[in-house]
């Protein structure tokens, strides 16, 4: 019986010749990574109650300073500087200082750090994005974090493998964004739970990586253990120049047993949102049009990266913000920011007049810069809007890709880019 | 930390789906490193239950739905819901992460779909943690849990993944000397 990617690389990572869905594993890790609200609880289990002093292998981990850094209070900065001091300590190779980094899950596959047929580990659920470049990656917890960091080696529980096949080409103004979420409003939020999400078909072969990554950053929000895609020219010319080690593609076997196929027509999929209050809860963009908004907000290791941030530039060109309304636009790396700058995006988001902040997870978890209020309304470009997630529990949040952020920023209600596109420009009305 | 044979306690109920924003909202990961700081916000995100921690009895059982824990990684989420007092989660189903934190940290959990159905807000349970049944003295019935790997039962039993480390690093470092020796 032949293995899926999953199985493959955890039994690789098992020295086992094959596994089985429901084994349970003691798997070598080949990338780890932690940030500022996760190293300082891992670093003190490892340390203080597992007695390690060093770990197992410092150029094959990363930390970043991405959640509550810069930091939002005086707790948030004691957090920063144990993290920084015990990424110090341990000699942490890719260490990303404050400025220099951003959010963790742009920041790994930009650096080249997690590679085709690896197995990753990251203390935050949104691990499973780098799935994307063809290697299993999954979220871990700090206890976890803190068994990787002293042995180098954690347990795993194979998978089931769900294989999602996305027939023909997304249609104009559908991105990567509009189809997962219409892939989770169809399986639900744990329409994959504790299994692997591979993904696969012709539509696929027309989006770029970052495309793949909002796709993989999502599988956890149907539940899934970890999302993985093919490796393919485009995975490879991304990693061209990229990739810190030298890697070994994995590909699912023709006999590979799958628990389910399901099978969509990606031309069918329309531009949509999540609605309150769930991931889950898939509307066509046409049933909230007209939906008045207090905030938006493109950010997060979903949808910032900078193809994501040229569409709402080119959304937002020569076009004012709405009165009334807020557009925070927070880049999900400082790669991304100077890139940004370098095209002259950043120009275009302040003079609509956007809050144009430094990479930061921020608003997205209700962290810092841009957190909800009581009652407002918010169309966010991120990943989860469970109650409470971006401040208040009463706060609504509509998730969408970025072209639309941008034009329901633009317009103040829930709006088609298209429609934004053919107004006026502001001043030569 | 070993894990007690019997636990008696009040039930608390929730529905599917509670993700881990409602179950420690954010802002509280400041206090990722204060157990009992996390306590007294446990729940709170959970539309109706801001003010849940100052109720719970040390002891008290919490009885979720399915998917139970959804969301976040953040270890957090068991260490509040701890830190609150509760002895042990039951659910119909758990989200994975939060399956193994809570496995990791040696904290026990069940997953019983039958009583996550039947057990209502206040009843009295006990429950037989090697056995994996669940009685209900309100309702005089009894439920049973499903049986975990082994290898997490043991993890359980042994309190958890920090021991376990210890024994394999332990394990290392006689090799090391062995081999060096």
């Amino acid at each position: 019986m032949g293995m899926t990617m999953t199985e493959k690389i955890l039994a690789r990572g098992a020295g086992r010749e094959s596994v089985r869905p429901g084994d349970l594993v003691l798997a070598k890790v080949d990338f780890a990574m932690g940030h500022d609200l996760t190293i300082p609880p891992a670093g003190k289990i490892m340390r203080e109650q597992m007695g390690a002093e060093k770990i197992w292998d410092p150029d094959r981990v990363a930390v970043t300073q991405d959640h509550f850094q810069p930091a939002k209070d005086a707790a948030s900065a004691t957090l920063g500087r144990l993290t920084r001091e015990f990424s110090h300590d341990m000699g942490i190779k890719w260490y990303f200082e404050v400025g220099q980094g951003g959010i963790c899950h742009t920041v790994l596959p930009e650096h080249g750090l997690v590679l085709p047929g690896e197995l990753v580990v990251g203390a935050d659920s949104h691990s499973c994005t780098y799935g994307a470049l063809n290697n299993f990656a999954t979220g871990i917890g700090s206890t976890d974090l803190a068994c990787v960091l002293a042995l180098g080696e954690l347990w795993f529980r194979v998978p089931e493998t769900l294989k999602f096949v996305y027939r023909n080409r997304l249609k104009e103004w559908v991105e990567a964004k509009d189809l997962i979420l219409y892939v989770i409003g169809q399986i639900g939020v744990d329409g994959a739970r504790s299994k692997a999400m591979e993904h696969t078909g012709e539509a696929l072969r027309h989006i770029d990586m970052e495309a793949r990554l909002t796709m993989t950053n999502m599988a956890i929000e149907a539940g899934a253990k970890n999302g993985i895609m093919e490796f393919d020219d485009i995975t490879r010319e991304y990693l061209d120049g990229r990739a810190k080690r030298p890697y070994t593609p994995v590909s699912s076997d023709a006999d590979a047993e799958y628990e389910k196929v399901f099978e969509f027509d990606a031309e069918k999929v329309e531009l949509g949102v999540a609605k309150p209050m769930s991931p889950d809860n898939y509307a066509p963009l046409s049933e909230v049009a007209g939906t008045k908004l207090d905030q938006v907000f493109i950010g997060s290791c979903t949808n910032s990266r900078i193809t994501d941030l040229r569409r709402a530039a080119a959304v937002l060109e020569n076009h004012k913000v709405a009165p009334g309304v807020r557009l925070i636009i927070t880049p999900s790396s400082h790669q991304v920011a100077i890139q940004a700058e370098r095209e002259g995006l950043i120009r275009t988001f302040l003079a609509a007049g956007a809050a144009w902040t430094t990479a930061t997870c921020g608003a997205c978890l209700g962290g810092h810069m841009g957190v909800l209020g009581e009652g407002e309304v918010c169309l966010s470009t991120t990943n989860r809007n469970f109650p409470g997630r971006m401040g208040h529990p009463k706060a609504l949040v509509y998730l969408s890709n970025p072209a639309v952020a941008a034009a329901s920023a633009v317009a103040g209600v829930i709006t088609h880019p298209s429609e934004v596109l053919a107004r006026m420009p502001a001043g030569l009305a | 930390m070993t894990l007690p044979k019997v636990v008696r306690g009040r039930a608390w109920k929730f529905a599917d789906n509670i993700d881990t924003d409602q179950i420690i909202p954010a802002k509280y990961a400041i206090y990722s490193l204060d157990e009992k700081e996390l306590g007294k916000h446990a729940m709170e995100g959970v539309p109706g239950r801001d003010t849940w921690a100052q109720g719970v009895t040390e002891g008290d059982i919490l009885v979720g739905g399915s998917n139970f824990g959804c969301g976040s990684s953040r270890e957090i989420a068991p260490v509040a819901i701890r830190g609150a007092g509760i002895s042990l989660v039951i659910a119909d189903s758990f989200a994975r992460i939060f399956f193994r934190n809570a496995i990791n940290m040696g904290y026990p959990i069940m997953q019983s779909p039958q009583a996550a159905e039947a057990v209502e807000e206040g009843d009295e349970l006990e429950i037989d943690l090697e056995q994996g049944i669940i009685r209900n003295f309100t309702k005089g019935d009894e439920y049973r849990a499903e049986a975990f790997p082994q290898f997490m039962t043991d993890l359980l039993k042994m309190g958890g993944l920090v021991p376990w480390v210890r024994k394999r690093l332990e394990e290392r470092r006689r090799k090391s000397s062995a081999t060096s020796g």
